[in-house]
Order: C-alpha cells, then structure tokens, then sequence
C-alpha cells in the first residue's frame, strides 16, 4: 500500500500560517512525522490562501526535502505551480492531478512525460463528478488511453474515483468501491488506484471511524494507495489488519508492530 | 512465436550476517536476491556453509555408524573438534554443550564452558554454540560460554518464544549473533523475530531455525515453511530476512533408516535431507558425518557454479 501523507496542505491553518511566515520548522516535524508514521510519498499543496503560491511550492519543496528523502505529489490546479516543485524534486514525484478533461490531460501528460513523473488522473470532468460506477470507468478508461498516447506506462497512473462526503452523497460509498475494482482490471499492467480518503468523512460526527471503516474496505476492493493522515494510528492499525486479512503480510502476534518495522 | 520465461524480480534481500572473527576466518552467509541457486533471476553472494557438530563430551547415544567415523578423535571434545577442522575439513564448527543436560550427564556450566574454553582455543574457525535443551541449565551456562568468547563473533543459540530473553541480552553484550527458532511455524518464526528485535537486538544478526526434520519424517513441511517465509521476504518483510540454519545432523541420525542400517545409507540419509534444504534455502547446515560434510560440500560447489 502507497501513503500519500496529506497533511502539508495550505488549507490547514498551521501549515497556512507556516507558509505565509516561513516557519520551516513547522513544517519540516510534520515531513517526518508523516514519513515515521508509515508515508511512502509526501502531498504538497500551497493552499488556497497562497498569494505566491510558485514561490510557496519551492519553499515547501525544499524544505521538506531538507529532512526527508521520500516521494512528492505535488499538488496544484496550477501547472506552472507543479513545475516549480518538478524542477526540485530529488524523487520521482506525483503529480496530483489531472481531470479527464482534454486540455487538463495534454498540459499534465506533456509535464509528466517531460520530468518522467507519475500521475494521478481523478475520474471527473468539467461537467462535475460522476453519480454512478459507469460513467466513473468512462473517465478513467479516457485518461489511461491518454496517457497510452504519451507513453506513459499505466502502471505510473493513479486512479482516483472521487469519494464524496457519506452525509451528503450516501449513494456513492457502493458506486467508489465498485468503481476501484474495475479501474483495475482496465489495462495490463493494472493501473494503481488512490482516494482523498478525509472526504468521505468531511462534515460527519465521527470521522476518524468513517474513514478507517472507509479505508479497510476500499482495500479490500483493491485499492493500492490512499491519500490520508497517516498520524491517525487506528487509521493506521485498520489500514495494516486489512493488508494481513488479504494475505498481504504473514501473521505473527505482532503484526501491528512487524509492519511499523518495514 | 518464441516462449519467454518469466523470471522474477524482488525487492528485498537476505540478511548477510558474518559469523567469527577476521582472525579466524569469518564466513558470511544470507545475501540471497532470490530462490536458491536460480542465477537467472538473482544472485547468492554467499554460497550455503557446512558446519560439523560436535559435543562437549563422548557421543555415548550416537549411533555406531557416526562413532566409527569419528574413531579415536570422539574421545576427547578438543581432539575432536581440532579432526573436525583439520582432518574432516569443516569450516565451521558447532559445539553442543550436551553434557550439561540433565539425561547426558548433568555436567555443570563451568564443566561445560570449561571444555569450550579449550576448544576455542585449539581451533580457528568460526564457531556455532548451542545448549543442551534444558532451558535452567542453558540460562546459566550460555552466558558463560557467551562472555568466554566475547569478540569471537560467534552464533549462539537457541532462541524460542518462551526462552529468547537471557540469551538476547547476553549475546547483544558479547557482540554474538543469534539463532531464533520456531516449531516449523512461519507466524511464530517472524514473532520471535520481532521479540529479539524489540530487545534492541540488530535484526541483521539472528539466523533462524524453523525446526529440521528429517528425510521420511515430515521435511517437506519444513521445505513449504522455510519457502513461504523466503518469499515473503524476498518481496519485503523485513521481519523474515534472516538465513537459515538447519540441524539435519541432529535429525537424521535419531531415525532407524540412518543410524540402523549400513553406513551408506546413513550418509546417504544426512546428504538428501542437507540437499533438500539446500533447495528450500538453508545458508547453514550443521551435520555430523564426515562423509556427508565432504559429499553436501562438494553439491553447493557444483551448485554455485551456475553462478559463474
């Protein structure tokens, strides 16, 4: 399983104020936090609030890069935003993340090929977020054939379904988990698939429950990768038992601890 | 169209652990990249060692087959294990402090770390030392015997679930590597694995012993054990990276076929069962029989050279 660490995100307050002050340090603990706590790959994501958000990302970059040596998916609408990080980044990075939309998938495809990136391509386009399984495989069937066009090999493809918020969109929990089963089977060799995990909680009572819940059974559909906060240890715990109830890790009494020291 | 073959590519390797001093010529097993002796796939830096095991005392239970191999030299412990190394050619020895259990003489520790201290001194070769079984007499004599060759690098076992402690201490304080074992249980394997390691005990130097058995006895439930924890490894758990270490000597000569019948078939019986786990994986095999030394030494040397 992949782990996307979420948490250097602009939207967060601490991480804005960070930003906004440079306050390397601030950032920097949750780097490596997040690499401690089992993140394979770092999100980087400047913030709505950014008012140079260039400049932010090469910051962050560097920063980050500064005490740890990890992955980076970078995080932008902004494509010259993205590239400021590409141009720093030590590891193959991730960029996150291209629609469906043509225009979006040429300019993202073109860059991914360019900095020999991978790429996560979110089943939606400009007409919104799809409401069923379908129309969720269409999307992603566009963007593979898109990013077969440029070369680049279907496993570096994240695919995305789009978790909507349970409170708000309770009929797409079943349509999210169907649709990462069938990403899957959609090209040899398989795509890997990812989710914003948090959103599927976003504006509930109990969230750390409705995403660990979430999170074990999208991996019992497949799902190779998840954005999340990897400083939740009962996320973390569900996400490793799941892994162990797939035959993925050998059992011993202490699994929880034997894949902490992977 | 032409077939391919597939060919597998893993992520994680082996363990390399070195065992015994520089001075004395230190051997490194582990390093595997892939299953053995498949050089088309990867590749087994350290080709698998023979260790000859000896005893801390006469082998009055052994069978007549392994004794008149051994003749005269089984007389003395120290006389024995110089034969081992000069006249037998091993290049690793395994000492058993036997003659401590309680049903083989109930010697004391010091009688017993008395008798390695001389051997230790005779010999140049990387040593293996495990107790006699009894889990009070070898809490009090390993440490001993582990403080007496401290800086030799040695490998001293063995390590279960319910006795791992004093030793893990012991060894962590003399610089010793250790032998973690299990009852032919892959969970319970990567379990004692993890209890050493919490110990702060580098994980980089415990060799495991999944429990041996012998040819008609069950070994191709060891062979399932010992591959599904390779493999497991190969693709990452870290918690399973160790080398093996087989006892077939030990197994082989307690079953009739062997110790009852001529002596081919006994060493026939010991380099069957060594080749056998040669192919599950073994880096160490600790034998008795001169003969089958000579004859599982001379199929890792035909063995490894495919590597060439």
């Amino acid at each position: 399983m992949i782990i996307i660490g979420e948490l250097i995100n602009g939207m967060y307050k601490d991480v804005g104020r960070a930003i906004v002050n440079k306050e390397a340090d601030v950032i920097q603990h949750l780097a490596l936090d997040q690499v401690k706590s089992g993140a394979s790959v770092l999100d980087v994501n400047t913030g709505p609030y950014s008012k140079n958000p260039k400049d932010d990302m090469k910051w962050l970059v560097e920063s980050i890069q500064s005490v740890v040596d990890v992955s980076l998916a970078l995080d932008s609408t902004k494509m010259d935003v993205i590239e400021e990080g590409l141009k720093l980044v030590k590891k193959r990075a991730i960029i996150n993340s291209t629609s469906a939309d043509e225009d979006k998938m040429s300019k993202i495809f073109d860059l991914a090929k360019r900095y020999n990136t991978q790429v996560i391509g979110l089943a939606m386009d400009k007409s919104g977020v799809p409401n069923n399984k379908e129309k969720r495989l269409e999307l992603a069937a566009t963007i593979v054939a898109k990013a077969m066009e440029y070369g680049i090999n279907t496993d570096d493809l994240y695919l995305d379904p789009i978790v909507l918020p349970v409170n708000v969109a309770q009929t797409q929990g079943a349509e999210v988990l169907e649709a990462i089963r069938e990403f899957r089977l959609l090209c040899d060799p398989a795509p890997q698939t990812t989710i914003g995990l948090s959103n599927v909680s976003q504006g509930t009572k109990f969230r750390p429950l409705i995403n660990r819940t979430f999170l074990a059974m999208a991996i019992a559909s497949g799902l190779t990768s998840a954005i999340l906060d990897p400083l939740d240890k009962d996320l973390m715990d569900a996400l490793i038992t799941a892994e162990l109830v797939l035959n993925k890790q050998i059992y011993c009494d202490s699994f929880l601890d034997a894949y902490r020291k992977k | 169209m032409a077939m391919e073959l597939v060919k597998e590519k893993y992520s994680n390797a082996i363990n390399v652990v070195e065992i015994g001093s520089p001075g004395a010529g230190a051997i490194k097993v582990g390093g595997e990249t892939t299953l053995p002796f498949l050089f088309s796939e990867g590749g087994m830096p350290n080709p698998p060692v023979v260790a000859l095991e000896i005893l801390d005392c006469r082998p009055e239970e052994w069978s007549d087959n392994l004794k008149s191999a051994l003749g005269d030299s089984a007389k003395d412990p120290v006389v024995w294990a110089k034969a081992a190394v000069e006249k037998f050619g091993a290049k690793m020895l395994c000492v058993r402090l036997q003659s401590m259990h309680p049903d083989y003489g109930n010697r004391s520790a010091d009688e017993a770390v008395s008798v390695l201290r001389s051997i230790a001194k005779e010999v140049r070769v990387p040593l293996i030392i495990v107790g006699c079984g009894d889990d009070d007499k070898d809490n009090d004599a390993l440490p001993r015997a582990s403080q007496e060759l401290k800086g030799t690098n040695s490998l001293f076992g063995i390590a279960t679930q319910d006795n791992y402690k004093t030793l893990t201490a012991t060894a962590l304080a003399d610089g010793h590597s250790i032998i973690a074992e299990s009852p032919i249980d892959v969970n319970i394997a990567k379990q004692v694995n993890i209890l050493i390691s919490d110990m702060g005990f580098d994980p980089k130097k415990i060799v495991m012993h999944p429990t041996t058995t012998s040819l008609g006895y069950g070994m191709e439930y060891v062979y399932s054990i010992m591959e599904r924890a390779r493999l497991a490894a190969f693709m990452g758990d870290k918690m399973l990276s160790m080398p093996f270490i087989l006892f077939a000597g030990q197994e082989v000569w307690k079953v009739k076929e062997a110790k009852e019948s001529g002596k081919a078939q006994g060493v026939n019986w010991e380099i069957t069962t060594s080749v056998s786990m040669l192919q599950a994986g073994a880096d160490i095999l600790v034998l008795r029989h001169p003969d089958s030394v000579k004859a599982v030494n001379e199929y890792i040397e035909t063995m490894m050279g495919g590597s060439k």
